[in-house]
């Protein structure tokens, strides 16, 4: 009997545990949409709504016809996707090099690719806008598709390397038998067979690109260069009032900006956590 | 690879062409690498000398003034630099008490997540959310959370738990205030990843050595010290200086909430605003290369811990 009442008490205690964690996760992202869809005649007042009396979509009406936002995301979008395919392409091609090949160097070249995973960016801002301002590109996104490989590339190459690594030698051994050339070998046998892997540093890449703050802060300046992160620090609603900032609008172009990794998160969860936990890198 | 060449070479006839196969691979190899190198050195290493190399000047941004070499001058500045020092103790204080919480936290969740429950795929999912948000957006959703008026965090510890009798200016003018405040948005975006490394480091602790505890009668705190703990050594040192290492070169977060302020600037903003904003390149590139002394190191100790095999 006080085996069993201690293990009531064991469950309710555990499950209390379980609801405080899942509230300490949760509760941000949903104030953030509550705020969003509260009014701001009762968003700026006291005391502070839970749940708004007469839920609005103003604020989204008026971050969807922000032209400034808009071409944020499009920025943000073109930059993300042609990183990703950059990062795929070039690092796919080390990887297979690293992960299937023995030669002399190649010790040198993995480590040197897991120091660069953790590469201080600051570290070379100031030579990157040299750089860019030598090349004319300044305020253009090819400046950020092109510092962004910094830490997409060497990320996805050790991660891609891992899954070569792993595969079996047999399909790749039966293919020379057949008198393919290693290229041939690479793109027609191993390459399909990396496709999970791919899928899973892509959305890293994109996910690491999406968000990147310190280098579009440093190397853009004008509103149609910006990414959704400058967009999102830099509102000036409409409708905003000299003294606060318009944050109903802020937060429905957080849950905008958010959603989508929200979702593509949820989608690829299992794939995202074997990358994270493949190649120990930040979110 | 190493089975075919063993194979190979067995017959000692062949022997002559195993060597230029070996010869061809290598060489193959290096030229899938040269797209890899090539980026690497554009946008890492070559940067990285170059800032080096401004170092060691008076150079400004975006200027056509000459460029004198100054030899030290700046890294001796840098040793009497105040400024400099109050955002390494920031940055420190900062990385001691993100990393000690999210790991605290995190190996709770990931400990709670590995027992068998009712409910455990919801919340993994859930727990992925705030590592799926960006930083940024992150800091602005904290930052209307903290606000001195109609923030829900004030009306919460004032008005629903009377844990405070009057609102708090998180955000505003008290130094240790405002690094507590902008630690705790760092730990609820990073804890969940914390806790998905240790989870993969608990997942592969197999079952069977539980099962010999049991039936030796150790309890679950005995367990959780004598086979849990020991065994995660691996999984929780990897994490520890991978949240080290990230928690060192922090901006983001500060940047978005408090902005330029002096008292709370970390060792990434002082060296962004002194190249940027105040173009200071020379100077500026000194501040860089001194963080990336300091990670550096933390990177050797990973690196070297995480002992590449070599297969």
């Amino acid at each position: 009997m006080s085996r069993n009442t201690r293990n009531l008490i064991g469950r309710v205690l555990f499950y209390l545990l379980v609801g405080v964690i899942l509230i300490y996760t949760i509760f941000p992202f949903y104030w953030a949409f509550i705020s969003s869809i509260t009014p701001n005649n009762q968003l700026f007042a006291t005391p502070v709504q839970y749940w708004p009396q007469n839920a609005t979509r103003q604020n989204y009406g008026l971050v969807m016809s922000n032209n400034n936002f808009l071409i944020a995301l499009m920025n943000s979008a073109i930059v993300s996707v042609s990183v990703t395919a950059l990062a795929l392409i070039i690092g796919s091609l080390a990887a297979y090099a690293l992960g299937r090949f023995k030669f002399g160097g190649r010790r040198v070249v993995l480590y040197t690719v897991l120091a660069m995973t953790m590469f201080p960016q600051i570290a070379v801002l100031g030579s990157l806008y040299t750089m860019i301002s030598a090349f004319r590109l300044y305020n253009t996104l090819w400046a950020l598709i092109i510092t962004y490989m910094i830490f997409t590339l060497p990320f996805t190459v050790w991660v891609l390397t891992n899954f070569f690594k792993a595969m079996p030698r047999e399909l790749e051994e039966a293919a020379y038998v057949d008198g393919a050339t290693p290229f041939q070998t690479f793109y027609k046998i191993l390459l399909p067979l990396a496709a999970p892997g791919m899928v899973t540093t892509g959305l890293l890449a994109f996910i690491a690109a999406w968000n990147e703050y310190l280098f579009a802060l440093s190397f853009t300046q004008t509103p149609e260069k910006r990414t959704v992160t400058i967009a999102i620090t830099a509102f000036e609603g409409a409708t905003a009032s000299s003294f606060e900032q318009p944050w109903g609008q802020i937060m429905a172009a957080s849950v905008l900006v958010t959603i989508p990794l929200i979702i593509l998160t949820l989608i690829f969860q299992k794939r995202i956590i074997a990358g994270l936990t493949a190649g120990a890198v930040k979110g | 690879m190493s089975q075919r060449v063993a194979t190979t070479s067995a017959a000692p006839s062949t022997g002559k062409r195993t060597l230029t196969l070996a010869q061809s691979q290598s060489r193959f190899a290096w030229i899938l690498l040269i797209p890899t190198i090539g980026v690497v050195l554009m946008v890492g290493l070559f940067p990285l000398a170059q800032t080096f190399y401004f170092s060691l000047t008076d150079a400004r941004l975006a200027s056509s003034r000459e460029v004198n070499f100054v030899g030290l001058q700046n890294y001796l500045y840098l040793l009497q630099d105040q400024q400099f020092f109050r955002t390494v103790g920031n940055t420190v204080f900062f990385t001691v008490v993100t990393v000690g919480f999210e790991f605290a936290l995190g190996l709770l969740i990931a400990l709670v997540i590995n027992s068998n429950f009712r409910g455990r795929g919801l919340m993994r999912t859930s727990i992925l959310i705030p590592w799926a948000i960006p930083t940024v957006v992150s800091a602005q959703m904290w930052k209307w959370m903290y606000h001195d008026i109609y923030g829900v965090i004030n009306d919460l510890l004032v008005n629903q738990f009377g844990i405070f009798n009057q609102n708090v200016a998180f955000l505003a003018t008290n130094t240790t205030v405002s690094l507590f405040a902008i630690a705790a948005v760092d730990i609820w975006k990073t804890t969940p990843f914390v806790a998905l490394l240790l989870l993969a480091g608990l997942q592969v602790i197999p079952g069977d050595v539980y099962e010999a505890a049991d039936v030796d009668g150790a309890n679950k705190i005995q367990q959780f010290f004598a086979i849990t703990l020991p065994l995660l050594m691996p999984a929780i040192l990897v994490t520890l200086i991978f949240r080290t290492l990230d928690s060192l070169r922090v901006f983001d977060v500060f940047y978005v909430m408090l902005g330029n302020r002096r008292d709370t600037q970390t060792m990434a903003i002082y060296a962004q605003q002194s190249l940027v904003n105040f173009s200071d390149l020379g100077y500026g590139s000194t501040i860089s290369i001194a963080i990336f002394l300091i990670i550096a190191l933390f990177v050797v100790i990973y690196v070297t811990f995480l002992k590449i095999e070599d297969a």
